[in-house]
């Protein structure tokens, strides 16, 4: 019986390697530190789930598109099971520059960057945060959108410094910056994960957690329907990129989209976008929006009124 | 409110179609890895053993991760999300119900073969009036047992792009957060009691097998 056992444990680790393996972009036994320098090499020993070139995309006359469709005002499926929101409002521009039908994939945080790297999807447009960690496995576009982190409290026990959190449960998403951020600069803080948006706030409404971080865009959409509910903390860590990205190597797509963003700019489209899609939630107030929108892919990290965050956040 | 009741149901749809698929693969798929588990053959039982016990200690997701996503990237074959799903509850329903096949027919007790043997019974006879009824018997609760479990576990396919019922109620709860944002309490009882209504049939029909049994003996 023992032996048995033995033998089972050796083939569940040996099946778990070659899923690991298979995460390192097939770059078997190469070390951590010189994986990304590799990351070039690898892309042509994989046959597998190829990236579709502009091309391609427009041959088959279908381009798909991975959003939210549960991240309202961003990406959502509205009650007549329709796609809306911020991100979605771009897709179908990009699909419709590009002459080619549009198909919405809905997406987890957590499966984002799978998705490129398998090709399942030609674009992700899920409210994606331009970090370091991610760089290494997916291309991003110029920004088209910005924000920071946030924290939502209770009103009865309103947190408004990371200093509050020290030996608090502060509920996260997983795959979130907010997750990355409190695990690298907050060790003290106790993390609650969750897979999903909508677990995450049930669980800050059933007090399992004492705060509840993520984007500042989120959690204050989210307190001003939610009374009871305040902002402690409206900018934390410095202000990341929210950026389109394409499966890495897929340098067609990314030159296409730049091009798309620049020339996007000149009209003013993302200012349009968020009157159209974000105004109902954040209201028109142009300092709002100035600090949310991204025109042209030009970031604009003087003018931010979120400095008074702490900048050494890695993000 | 829009067609969100639609919704549901369409989500229900989808949840119950990858469920029967992967339920009737891994019955006929399970009753023959169970026949194979009895053999006396070690290597044979070694094998059937260590299938067994990878699919038990990983976890579902991790399955649908390695079937959607890792089966792309070693070989390009890319599947559909619901094939994957397919996929991913058969390897574990099989494995299960061969396991369950194996118990059900070591739990029959020796002497029943010996008797029917000795009564002169040839041994087709044998299996299709004494063995088989009696392992069906031992047999079915505990495979509308799993077939419940298959059911409930799909919810986790949502992670590979697939809309079932649990994402529907998710994304309907999500676009009414900032009118309704209690709404989350109704839609997870609509979708409990959706659960309900599949799980429960279920349950009353292995219960109303195992009676007609108990009454024809």
């Amino acid at each position: 019986m023992k032996f048995t056992k033995m033998i089972s444990a050796v083939f569940a680790a040996a099946a778990m390697t070659l899923t690991m393996a298979g995460c390192g972009n097939g770059e078997s036994g190469s070390t951590p530190a010189n994986s990304n320098a590799q990351s070039n090499t690898s892309e042509t020993s994989s046959a597998s789930g190829s990236f579709r070139t502009v091309d391609q995309i427009k041959e088959s006359g279908e381009i798909k598109i991975g959003v939210f469709s549960d991240k309202n005002p961003f990406g959502y499926v509205d009650n007549d099971g329709k796609y809306q929101g911020y991100d979605v409002y771009f897709a179908e521009r990009i699909a419709k520059d590009l002459d080619v039908k549009l198909t919405l994939v809905p997406v987890e945080a957590a499966a984002r960057v799978e998705f490129l790297e398998t090709a399942k999807v030609d674009i992700v447009l899920a409210n994606f945060t331009v970090t370091d960690e991610r760089k290494q496995k997916v291309d991003f576009a110029p920004a088209y959108m910005k924000v920071a982190l946030g924290v939502v409290s209770p009103d009865s026990a309103i947190i408004k410094s990371v200093d509050d959190l020290k030996g608090k449960t502060l509920i996260v998403v997983k795959g979130t910056t907010a997750e990355t951020y409190f695990t690298e600069n907050a060790p003290d803080v106790k993390l609650q994960k969750y897979d999903e948006y909508n677990e995450a706030y049930s669980a800050l409404q059933d007090g399992r957690g004492n705060a509840f971080s993520t984007d500042n865009t989120e959690v204050l959409a989210w307190a001003k329907s939610n009374p009871g509910f305040t902002v402690g903390i409206e900018s934390l860590g410095s202000a990341d990129a929210i950026a389109p990205a394409v499966t890495k190597g897929n340098e067609t797509l990314l030159k296409w989209l730049t091009d798309e963003i620049t020339a996007l700019g000149e009209e003013q489209f993302f200012h349009k976008d968020y009157d159209e899609t974000l105004a109902d939630v954040y209201g028109a107030d142009e300092t709002y929006k100035e600090n949310l929108v991204v025109e042209g892919g030009k970031m604009d990290t003087s003018s931010e009124t979120a400095s008074n965050s702490d900048k050494s956040a890695s993000a | 409110m829009g067609n969100n009741f639609l919704r549901l149901l369409s989500g229900l749809w989808v949840t119950v179609r990858i469920s029967l698929i992967s339920i009737a693969f891994s019955l006929v798929l399970g009753t023959l890895l169970g026949a194979v588990m009895t053999s006396k053959n070690k290597v044979v039982k070694v094998i059937c053993r260590v299938y067994l016990e990878i699919v038990r200690i990983m976890p579902q997701l991790v399955w649908l991760f390695i079937v959607f996503f890792g089966v792309t990237r070693l070989t390009g074959a890319n599947f559909g999300g619901e094939t994957s799903a397919v996929i991913v509850f058969t390897i574990w329903g099989a494995a299960e119900m061969g396991d369950l096949v194996r118990g059900a027919f070591q739990a029959i007790p020796k002497h029943q073969f010996e008797s029917s043997l000795s009564l002169g019974l040839t041994k087709p006879q044998m299996y299709l009036n004494i063995i088989f009824p009696q392992a069906l018997r031992n047999l079915l609760p505990n495979v509308i047992n799993l077939a419940t479990r298959m059911i409930k576990t799909t919810a986790l396919v949502s992670i590979i792009g697939i809309t079932e019922v649990l994402k529907v109620g998710k994304q309907i709860i999500d676009a009414n957060r900032f009118e309704f944002p209690n709404a989350a309490i109704w839609v997870y009882a609509a979708i409990f009691f959706m659960y309900f209504l599949i799980c429960f049939p279920l349950s009353m029909i292995s219960r109303a097998i195992v009676k007609k049994q108990q009454r024809s003996e």
